[in-house]
């Protein structure tokens, strides 16, 4: 049997295709480079990593534009058929841009750009995207924004990862990252293809790309 | 408007314009003068500092590229290599720091570039008058946004790098950044043009109107009261464009499309285009008419020197022109044939039609007239007298000063502003020794450090000259790296003023010494001159870039103690003194003299021990002495350790003294003997105590100093911040 093949998109500006394509290589998937003005997925694709970035140099507002180009369209109707959806940072700011995700990602309180590890707590046990991981349960992941703090309504999402202690951008509800009411698509704004390599400190970050190969 | 002659206007003497129509045989076009006042501006020809540089050892068994190209390259096995090179962006920066700073970052990467090599780290390394100042602070917070901005928009980690602040630097910050790169030795890019009939092309920005006059009435002139006049010098960046610019030369390089690649930094087109030619010894035609452009009505002298950041020049063969620009395309890019490859040796340019430009390359590149600088020596610095420097009645109160001292305080505020992890490569992160960034593609890493001892440079340059390559290196050494080579950026005042010249000599003879003891060559560099203003001149600055290579990534050594009940040890050679030391708080003293040959045994044990997994962590006594050291690698680790030394000193001296070549390790209880054995060679290794507990006690003779370990963390991560927000 092949590999589970998971296209991850490039916009201009995308930073993380290269660290999220390995940590898919990780879980044993295998990742397809997918080329933002491409109308659609590559043959074959069973789930969808939006890595991180800065897409069009966050101009406009961050995810705005990369929301608008022609490989967005292939990504919803790939969602809509219940495909799974990863959207990274700038990835989970394009899926809240596109309406593929409520809200809206808010610049941090701080207003300032932070890089820092920190530890998120399991919200919500039932989605795919933490394994079997119960609520509660503490992953380690770094985070590092400038605009990640989700605005909206929780009760339109499922929250499924919270800020654990420190709230460092401000987001409702401590929230980290949401998936749709389906299930199929999962934004965050911290990094897990930066906790997936043991050399990192941090392997955690490898349930979220185990959960596109189901 | 000055009634001067032109020249004078660009900075050039009457005896370099007279020079000029010499080699030309005729009197030069308006644009040519310009030209030539770029080129032969000190910052384009290091026409005061090139003599003195023959001194750094540049060869080496690993040393696959050396000065001359955009950044050197040396071999890290595997058929790789890695490529880099620290600059500096000062005098842009003390003018406009925001842009000044990133625009710093933008040119480095793109040095690394040109090289064709992908960007794998950054560094910095930066200096500020004191925190109390309301322009200091301006400067630094400003110059900190431009390069966190920046480089978190091109996805290069900031890995590390230093900070500090002296009065010297309130008018003269410095901005020098490094950046790090990986390439397979066979697809190394030269800058150098071939191919007559080839095609000259540009990629990237449009070109404007910024930072013309960049390198010459900017950066190699002091800088004075009409510098707010000197803002248009300074280049804007655009981030967004130069991450498309790497994807975009790094798919054409991987495609084989280019025969050469130069990027446009100082002095623009002028520069880039010389170079290539120069290096090349051939001729350049370029048809300026044909450069896009961003503004109407540019003169063709200012596109000729314009700093428009983000562009790179590429000469590719005449039949890869469609898939070169189709690629660029594909990356949102622009690239445009310019002109072509000629055999004249001929800097040509056309300008609606008419020459207005013929120059042998060379002339701008090779027959700049260079100067000796007046070597004065300054006096010899008279050692501290410690009956002058009272005791101090409460060690703990002294220690919790020197904590809190803006120079030891922890730098989080500012790496924390910066991406130092994508890429997924940062296996040791900012705020310890040296960063460590793995080689894509294989178990190997690079520990990467930038350093600087300019008090001791003030003081006595040859010694702090060696101070600086010694810690940069052992920085790097902790990590359990093996330093294999040096990258430097000196950073001077007018080096035709006081004693300026002779302490650029001295250090870098010390440096030299020091790098040929250890054996890592210099593989590339930059000098920064006139970085003083009316009554204030900066320390002797030379930033120092060591690379080291770890053959197994997971064998890298942090600075945080471990666990309870591991043994403390103080590894080295040499004795604590207070002379220009942080805790006697200004540059003032005989610095210690560092033992380069014991030094490097110091580099070899620690690489031994790291190898064989003896080390649990490992941490240079350097700002702040064995008492800071010992409370950081504490802090780090979120645990106590209980210390007792005596060095037959003074108290004070023991617990805050700098010098000597000496690092505190910490081990596992069944590793003490291993690493005890290790001793030799000039090199000690003592066992001075025990990790554990909430609490770091360091107790010398009858002397103790205890706090707690949460204190300790209090104090020194908040100095820097607090004092921000007193604004």
């Amino acid at each position: 049997m092949s590999a589970t093949r998971v296209a991850v998109v490039k916009f201009p500006g995308t930073l993380d295709h290269e660290s999220a394509a390995r940590a898919v290589a990780a879980v044993g998937g295998e990742a397809v480079p997918t080329h933002h003005a491409d109308t659609a997925l590559p043959e074959g694709t069973n789930a969808v990593v939006l890595p991180g970035g800065f897409s069009y140099g966050d101009h406009l507002r961050p995810g705005a534009i990369a929301s608008r180009t022609p490989i967005m369209g292939a990504v919803k109707r790939h969602a809509a058929a219940g495909g799974k959806v990863l959207g990274i940072c700038n990835g989970f700011q394009v899926l809240c841009e596109s309406g593929l995700l409520p809200g809206v990602l808010r610049p941090n309180a701080s207003l300032s750009f932070i890089c820092r590890q920190g530890d998120l707590e399991v919200a919500d046990s039932g989605t795919p995207w933490t394994g079997g991981r119960l609520a509660g349960e503490v992953l380690s992941m770094p985070y590092k924004h400038h605009d990640g703090a989700w605005f909206g309504d929780p009760g339109g999402s499922r929250v499924v990862l919270r800020y654990r202690g420190e709230n460092p951008n401000g987001s409702i509800d401590r929230i980290a990252g949401i998936s749709n009411l389906g299930g199929n698509v999962m934004g965050l704004m911290p990094h897990p293809e930066e906790a997936s390599d043991p050399l990192l400190g941090s392997i955690d970050g490898r349930v979220l790309f185990a959960a596109l190969l189901i | 408007m000055s009634d001067q002659p032109l020249h004078r206007t660009l900075g050039l003497t009457d005896d370099e314009a007279l020079r000029i129509t010499e080699l030309m045989g005729r009197e030069p076009t308006d644009p040519e003068l310009v030209m030539f006042s770029l080129m032969w501006s000190e910052h384009c020809s290091y026409k005061h500092s090139k003599p003195l540089l023959s001194g750094f050892p540049t060869t080496g068994p690993r040393v696959v590229m050396g000065p001359g190209e955009n950044a050197g390259a040396v071999d890290v096995g595997d058929g790789l290599a890695v490529v880099f090179k620290v600059e500096s962006h000062n005098h842009p920066s003390a003018v406009e720091p925001f842009e000044g700073a990133a625009t710093g970052v933008g040119g480095i990467v793109r040095d690394i570039l040109a090289v064709g090599a992908k960007p794998i780290c950054l560094l910095d390394s930066l200096r500020f008058g004191p925190l109390s100042s309301q322009r200091s602070r301006h400067l630094f917070t400003r110059a900190v946004a431009g390069i966190g901005h920046y480089g978190n928009c091109i996805g290069i980690p900031n890995v590390g790098g230093e900070v500090s602040f002296d009065d010297r630097y309130e008018d003269s910050c410095l901005v020098n950044a490094m950046c790090v790169g990986v390439i397979p030795h066979d697809r190394i890019l030269s800058c150098a043009a071939r191919g007559i009939g080839n095609r000259l092309v540009l990629i990237g920005n449009r070109t404007g109107r910024d930072g013309i006059g960049g390198a010459s009435v900017l950066a190699s002139a002091e800088l004075g009261e009409d510098d707010a006049d000197k803002r248009p010098s300074v280049q804007v960046g655009d981030p967004f464009t130069e991450r498309k610019l790497l994807d975009c030369c790094l798919d054409l390089s991987d495609r084989g499309l280019l025969v050469a690649l130069q990027d446009l930094g100082a002095a623009g087109l002028t520069s880039a285009a010389s170079e290539m030619a120069s290096m090349g010894g051939v001729g350049l035609a370029i048809d300026l008419d044909r450069v896009p452009l961003r503004e109407q009505g540019m003169a063709p002298a200012e596109v000729l020197v314009s700093e428009s950041q983000e562009r790179m020049l590429a000469v590719v063969e005449p039949g890869r022109m469609a898939e070169v620009v189709a690629l660029a395309q594909r990356h949102e890019l622009e690239a445009t044939d310019i002109g072509e490859v000629t055999d004249t040796g001929d800097f040509e340019a056309l300008w609606r039609g008419d020459e207005v430009v013929r120059i042998p390359a060379r002339l701008l590149t090779d027959d700049v007239p260079m100067y000796d600088v007046p070597r004065t020596p300054a006096p010899a610095a008279a050692p501290v007298d410690l009956a002058d420097l009272p005791e101090p009645a409460d060690p703990s109160a002294a220690w919790l000063t020197l904590m809190a001292n803006h120079n030891v305080a922890s730098k989080r505020w500012v790496f924390e502003q910066y991406d130092h992890l994508v890429g997924a490569g940062t296996v040791r992160r900012p705020g310890g020794d040296a960063a460590v960034v793995l080689i894509p593609g294989t178990n190997r890493a690079v520990a990467v450090a930038l350093d600087c001892a300019e008090w001791h440079c003030e003081l006595d340059p040859r010694a702090g000259g060696m101070a600086s390559v010694l810690e940069a290196a052992r920085n790097v050494a902790c990590t359990g790296a093996v330093p294999i080579a040096a990258t430097d950026c000196l950073n001077f005042g007018n080096p035709e003023k006081g004693s300026t010249g002779w302490r650029l000599a001295e250090c870098i003879g010390g440096m030299a010494d020091a790098l040929r003891a250890i054996d890592a060559p210099i593989v590339s560099g930059n000098v920064s001159l006139y970085n003083e203003s009316p009554g204030r001149v900066i320390y002797p600055t030379p930033v120092v870039g060591i690379v080291g290579l770890l053959e197994d990534a997971s064998k890298s050594v942090g600075h945080a103690f471990q666990h309870p009940h591991d043994v403390v040890l103080l590894i080295g050679y040499g004795e604590p003194r207070v002379d220009a030391s942080q805790y006697l708080g200004r540059a003032e003293g005989s610095p210690p003299v560092p033992d380069p040959v014991r030094e490097s045994a110091l580099f070899r044990l620690l690489a031994t021990a790291a190898d064989q997994g003896l080390l649990a962590s490992a941490h240079d006594v350097s700002a702040g002495g064995l008492a800071v050291t010992v409370a950081e690698s504490a802090i780090a680790g979120g645990v106590g350790a209980d210390v007792a030394v005596d060095s037959g000193r003074r108290a004070d001296e023991t617990l805050f003294g700098e010098g000597g070549g000496r690092v505190v390790a910490s081990c596992r209880p069944d590793h003490v003997d291993a690493l005890l054995a290790l001793a030799g060679a000039g090199i000690g290794v003592a066992r001075v105590g025990t990790v554990g507990g909430h609490e770091v006690t360091i107790t010398v003779g009858g002397s103790v100093a205890r706090v707690s370990v949460a204190d300790l963390a209090r104090v020194w991560e908040g100095s820097i911040p607090e004092a921000l927000e007193a604004t």
